[in-house]
C-alpha cells in the first residue's frame, strides 16, 4: 500500500530539500529589521545542545546572536548552529497536515488527517492485534514529547514496540555504563576535560560531530595536557595529537585490551582504587593476558611501541579522561568497545574525581535526555527498566492504570523494520525518525515500507521517509514548544519556546494528545500545555536513576542549567557522579566486565577486500533532513565523496574527482573520489547523509550488537570499481547543487 | 578595543567554517562572508585556515589605492573602501601581502573584514571569533592568551616589506617575527651589499 503515490523527483520537486540561502525576509530587506525579541534557548543539532540566542520578530525567528554567557559553549557555535534558525521560515517547512492520494500529497484539514489516523490505527490493532503498531520516536525531541511518546504508546495503543533513532547513536555506551557503573550517564562535567593530564578520543571525529569539544582539548593541551587519537581516518583534531593510534576499522576491543594487557604487565595499575571500589578484577586481568603489544598490532594495524607508549601515559597520568563516540559504539561489539575503555579506566583509579574519568559523547539533540523517560523499547521513566515489577508498579500510578496494562519490553529500531518487513508488524507512526536514510541496508528498509497498512509521520519538512506515508501531520521544530533537554554532559537545559508552528502546523505534543482522545485514551492525556507534561515527567522520574524531581523551569534557568540526579527542590545537582566512591549498583561498587573478542558481522573477504566505514561532515545533521535544506551548510560538502588513500586509489587507477563504484554485500552505489592520505589504505570512508542511490546505507548491514542493538555502521566490507562516467543521480536536476555545477564549469 | 585583542591560530582550527557562516550574519555587509578561508593542501592533510583582515599599522591596501578610499580609523581599524570614492580598480586586491580585500562587482567596491565594527566599537565580540568552536580566532584579552601554548606575533616580512600587524598570528614560542620568503633566511640577503631590484 504504502509505495510514495508518484516519483521521488515529482515529490522532492514539491516538498524539497531546497537549499535556502537567505533569511526569511532576504538579507536586505525584512531581516534587516532590528529583532522584537532576543530568546535564551539551545541549539536543536547534537548532544552539545550549545546556549544560543535566537532572534525574533513578529511569529517568525530572523537571525541569531552568540550567547556568551552560557556556561558550556559561551557563545562557541558551529556552522549549523549559526544556520540553525533559517529552518522556521524555510519554503519547505509543511504547514497543513497532508493525506496521500493518487496524485501525490492533499492538505487536509486536522480533524479529517487525526481521525483518519486514529480510525487506521484502531483497526489494524483490532484484526492484527496491539503489537501490530509500533511507534518510532527521535532523540532530537525535547524530553516531554519523548516521555509523552513513551506513555502514548504504552497507554493510548498499549503497543509494546517503541524505539527511537537513539537507538542509531549511542546505545551501546548506555549499556555499558549501566554494566559497569549502574547509570547510563556520562560521569563528568566537561570542564573536567581541560583539567585532565591525558585524554583519550576513542572513535570520535570531535573537530566535526561536537565542534565545541574542540575547544575544551585545546585547553587542556594549552595547561600541558597530552591527546591520543584512536580512529582510522586522521581527524582534523588528530593534527595536535601527541599519539596517533591508526586503528584497523572494527578492531577496537584488541586494541583497548592490549593496552590494559600492558598496564597490568607493567604493574601500573591502581591497587588500592580496584580492591576498594571494584568487583571482577581479576576476570578481567585473565581475559587480556592474551592481548600482548604484538599480537595486538597484528589485529589492530597499531605499532606495539604506540601500544605501548599509550598504556604509559595514560596510566601513569594523575588525571586522564577517556572520550569516545560512535567510532567505537557504532559496531557488533559496540558495548564490549565501551566496556574495554571503562575497564581501563577502573584498572587505573581514573573515575570520580575532578579531570579522571570516561565520557560518550552523545550525538543527538537531546541524545542523552531523549532516552532517559520513556522511549525506549525497554525503558520507564526515569531510565528504569520495564521488567522491573517495582519501575512498573511506580510509573502505573504516576500514569493513573494498573501495572498490568504496561506492555512487556519491544521491539529496538532496527528490530522493528525488520518486523515490518516479515508481515507482523502492520502500521508504523514515526516522529522526528528517517529510517530510510539512517537505517543500515536502506533497500531492506524500503521494502519494509512499502509493506506497511498504515503510515503515520509527523514532522516538519517532508522527509524521504515521509515519501511512503499515508498521512503527514505537520509539526513542530524544536523552538516551537517550551521543554527540557540533557545534554552530552548529564546537564538538564531549558529550551524555550520563540515562536509558535507556522501556517496549520502543530506542536507535536498536541497532535500526540489529540490522537490519544480520538483512541478513547484522552483522560490519560489531559495536558493543555508541556509544562504539565514535565510536571507528570518529574513525578514519574522520581526515585529513578535519572531523578529529576528537584529540577524546575526556573531552576534551569537560575543556575544554567542543573545536572541530575537531583531528587529534590533544594538540591544542587549532580555534576560528577562516583564522587563519593559508590557506583550507582546496588553493592555500590565499579564492575569490571569481561569483554570477548569477535570478528565483524561483515567480514572482509577476497570478494569484498575493502573495509567501509561511514560517519558525518560537520555542515550536517543525521538523516540531513534539516540541514540539507540549508545551502551554507550544504554547499561545503554537497554530495557524499569516497574517501580513499593514494595508495588505494592507485590500485583502482583512481585519480582525485573520479566516479567510482561501491559495492558491499547488499548493494553500490557511485560517488566521486576524494584521495587524501588522511585514512588508512585498507579502508574507504562515505558520509551518510544522503538519501537514494548516494545513500551509504545501501551498503551497510543490519547485523546488531547482542546487547544494545546498535547497528554496525563503522564496519562494512567492500569492493571497489573506477565507474565509466557520472551515475544518473549527478546528472538529474537538481542531483549535483548549483555551487557544485558552477565549481565544476 | 576595550582591552580585547584578536588572534588567530591555524594550529587550533578544524576547518567548520563557522566563521565564514556567522561573518554573513553581521549587520554591516549582510550575505556576504569576509573570512578568508582554505584547505591548505586537502590530499595531505586536514590543515585548514581562517583569516580575518590583520589591520596593519601601515596598510599597503590603503597606500596603494589611488582614490584615497581605504582608511585606518583612529582604534587601528581599516575599513572597506569608501563607496562614494571606490573606483573599483582591484590595486588593493592585488597589493595586500595577505589577499584579504575583496571587490563585490555588483557594489563596485571593496569590501573586507571590519572586525565587525558594529559590535566591537560598542565593546562586543566579533561574530567570527565568539562563535569560533576551537577558538582558532579568538577576541579576548592579552592576559587569557598568555596562558596558551603558542604565543602571539604581529611582525612579518615579505620579503623587504616589514608589515606590523594589529591581528597577531599565534606562533611557537620564541618567534618574534614570521618571514615568509627564502630571502629572509638567506645569509647574504642581510650581510651582502646587492644591488636593489626596485
Amino acid at each position: 500500500m504504502a509505495e510514495p503515490p508518484i516519483s521521488p523527483e515529482s515529490l522532492q520537486q514539491r516538498f524539497g530539500p531546497h537549499p535556502a540561502y537567505a533569511p526569511p525576509g532576504g538579507w536586505q530587506e525584512e531581516s534587516r529589521n532590528p529583532a522584537e525579541r532576543l530568546v535564551k534557548t539551545h541549539c536543536c543539532f547534537c548532544g552539545q545542545q550549545c546556549g544560543i540566542q535566537l532572534k525574533v520578530r513578529g511569529n517568525q525567528v530572523i537571525g541569531f546572536e552568540p550567547w556568551e554567557e552560557f556556561p558550556f559553549n559561551h557563545g562557541m557555535l558551529c556552522p549549523k548552529g549559526v544556520k540553525r534558525y533559517m529552518q522556521g521560515g524555510h519554503p519547505d517547512r509543511l504547514l497543513d497536515p497532508l493525506m496521500r492520494t493518487p496524485g501525490g500529497f492533499r492538505t487536509a484539514s486536522w480533524d479529517d488527517a487525526l481521525n483518519f489516523t486514529s480510525r487506521r490505527l484502531l483497526e489494524i490493532q483490532e484484526k492484527y492485534g496491539k503489537d501490530s503498531v509500533a511507534i518510532y520516536g527521535g532523540a532530537s525531541l525535547i524530553s516531554e514529547k519523548s516521555y509523552l511518546l513513551g506513555k502514548f504508546a504504552r497507554v493510548a495503543l498499549g503497543t509494546r514496540h517503541i524505539d527511537y533513532n537513539g537507538r542509531l547513536c549511542m546505545v551501546s555506551a548506555g549499556v555499558a555504563y549501566k554494566l559497569a557503573f549502574g547509570v547510563d550517564r556520562s560521569p563528568l562535567p566537561w570542564s573536567d576535560i581541560t583539567k585532565a593530564q591525558v585524554v583519550f578520543v576513542a572513535g570520535a571525529n570531535v573537530a566535526e560531530c561536537a565542534p565545541i569539544t574542540t575547544d575544551y582539548i585545546w585547553r587542556c593541551r594549552d595547561a600541558g595536557g597530552k591527546l591520543i587519537i584512536v580512529d582510522p581516518r586522521m581527524t582534523p583534531i588528530s593534527r595536535n595529537a601527541d599519539l596517533y593510534l591508526p586503528v584497523r576499522p572494527g578492531t577496537d576491543l584488541a586494541l583497548y585490551m592490549g593496552i590494559l594487557h600492558v598496564v597490568l604487565r607493567d604493574r601500573l595499575e591502581n591497587r588500592e582504587f580496584i580492591n576498594t571500589h571494584t568487583t571482577g578484577f581479576e576476570q578481567v586481568t585473565e581475559s587480556v593476558r592474551p592481548w600482548d603489544p604484538r599480537t595486538v598490532a597484528e589485529k589492530t594495524g597499531v605499532p606495539p611501541e604506540s601500544i605501548e607508549r599509550a598504556a604509559h601515559l595514560f596510566a601513569k597520568a594523575e588525571r586522564a579522561i577517556v572520550l569516545h563516540a560512535r567510532g567505537v559504539e557504532h559496531q557488533s561489539k559496540g558495548v564490549e568497545n565501551c566496556l574495554a575503555l571503562i575497564n581501563l579506566c577502573l584498572a587505573t583509579g581514573q573515575i570520580g574525581r575532578e579531570g579522571a574519568g570516561c565520557a560518550m559523547i552523545t550525538g543527538q539533540g537531546n541524545g542523552q535526555g531523549g532516552r532517559e523517560h520513556g522511549q525506549k523499547c525497554d525503558q520507564l521513566p526515569g531510565q528504569r527498566s520495564i521488567n522491573d515489577s517495582e519501575a512498573r508498579a511506580h510509573t502505573a500510578r504516576v500514569w493513573g492504570i494498573s501495572p498490568d496494562e504496561i506492555p512487556q519490553a519491544g521491539y529496538s529500531a532496527v528490530e522493528i523494520m525488520e518486523a515490518i518487513h516479515r508481515g507482523e508488524i502492520k502500521a508504523l507512526l514515526s516522529c522526528c525518525f528517517n529510517p530510510l536514510v539512517s537505517l543500515p541496508d536502506a533497500n531492506f528498509t524500503q521494502a519494509a515500507l512499502k509493506k506497511l497498512e498504515f503510515f503515520g509521520v509527523v514532522d516538519f519538512f517532508m522527509s524521504e521517509t515521509a515519501h511512503f506515508a499515508d498521512v503527514v501531520l505537520a509539526g513542530s521544530l524544536q523552538e516551537e514548544e517550551e521543554g527540557i533537554g540533557c545534554t552530552a554532559e548529564g546537564r538538564v537545559i531549558h529550551i524555550q519556546k520563540a515562536v509558535d508552528p507556522p501556517g496549520n502546523a502543530k506542536g507535536d505534543s498536541w497532535i500526540y494528545c489529540e490522537l490519544a482522545k480520538r483512541l478513547g485514551k484522552g483522560k490519560y492525556f489531559p495536558y493543555a500545555t508541556t509544562r504539565e507534561i514535565y510536571d507528570e515527567l518529574r513525578e514519574a522520574s522520581r526515585g529513578g536513576h535519572a531523578d529529576y524531581f528537584g529540577i524546575t523551569y526556573e531552576k534551569i534557568d537560575k543556575y544554567m542549567g542543573i545536572f541530575w540526579p537531583c531528587p529534590s527542590l533544594d538540591h544542587p545537582g549532580t555534576p560528577r557522579l562516583f564522587e563519593d566512591g559508590h557506583s550507582f549498583h546496588p553493592d555500590g561498587k565499579h564492575h569490571f566486565i569481561v569483554t570477548e573478542w569477535r570478528e565483524s558481522g561483515d567480514p572482509v573477504s577476497d570478494d569484498y577486500p575493502v573495509y567501509l566505514t561511514t560517519g558525518r561532515v560537520v555542515g550536517q545533521y543525521l538523516s540531513g533532513t534539516q540541514t540539507r535544506r540549508i545551502g551554507a551548510l550544504l554547499d561545503p560538502y554537497p554530495n557524499p565523496r569516497l574517501e580513499i588513500h593514494p595508495r588505494l586509489a592507485e590500485q583502482y587507477g583512481l585519480a582525485e574527482g573520479d566516479w567510482v563504484t561501491i559495492t558491499s554485500r547488499r548493494s553500490e552505489i557511485t560517488l566521486q573520489a576524494l584521495v587524501v592520505r588522511t585514512i588508512r589504505p585498507d579502508s574507504v570512508f562515505i558520509p551518510y547523509h544522503w538519501p537514494g542511490d548516494r545513500s551509504a546505507n545501501r551498503l551497510t548491514h543490519r547485523t546488531l550488537d547482542p546487547h544494545s542493538k546498535i547497528p554496525e555502521f563503522k564496519v562494512s566490507a567492500c569492493r571497489l570499481r573506477k565507474a565509466d562516467g557520472p551515475p544518473d543521480w549527478a546528472q538529474k536536476p537538481g542531483g549535483l547543487t548549483a555551487a557544485v555545477a558552477k565549481e565544476r564549469a | 578595543m576595550h582591552g580585547y585583542e584578536f588572534y588567530v591560530d591555524p594550529s587550533r582550527c578544524i576547518g567548520c567554517q563557522s566563521c565564514v557562516n556567522a561573518c554573513e550574519e553581521c549587520e554591516t555587509h549582510r550575505g556576504h562572508s569576509m573570512i578568508n578561508f582554505d584547505f591548505i593542501d586537502r590530499r595531505g592533510t586536514t590543515a585548514t585556515a581562517a583569516y580575518v583582515c590583520w589591520h596593519c599599522e601601515e596598510p599597503t591596501c590603503a597606500r596603494v589605492c589611488p582614490a584615497d578610499a581605504i582608511k585606518k580609523g583612529e582604534d587601528g581599524i581599516v575599513h572597506s573602501s569608501l563607496k562614494p570614492r571606490c573606483i573599483g580598480c582591484s590595486n588593493c586586491v592585488l597589493a595586500c601581502p595577505f589577499g584579504i580585500p575583496k571587490i563585490f562587482p555588483e557594489y563596485e567596491q571593496m569590501m573586507k573584514c571590519d572586525m565587525c565594527y558594529d559590535r566591537t566599537s560598542v565593546g562586543k565580540r566579533p561574530m567570527c571569533a565568539t562563535v569560533c568552536p576551537s577558538q582558532a580566532l579568538s577576541y579576548v584579552r592579552p592576559e587569557e592568551i598568555a596562558r596558551r601554548r603558542e604565543k602571539p606575533a604581529s611582525v612579518f616580512y615579505f620579503g623587504k616589506q616589514r608589515v606590523v600587524t594589529q591581528v597577531h598570528m599565534m606562533v611557537p614560542a620564541d618567534t618574534k617575527s614570521i618571514p615568509l620568503d627564502v630571502l629572509d633566511h638567506i645569509w647574504e640577503e642581510s650581510h651582502a651589499v646587492l644591488p636593489q631590484t626596485q
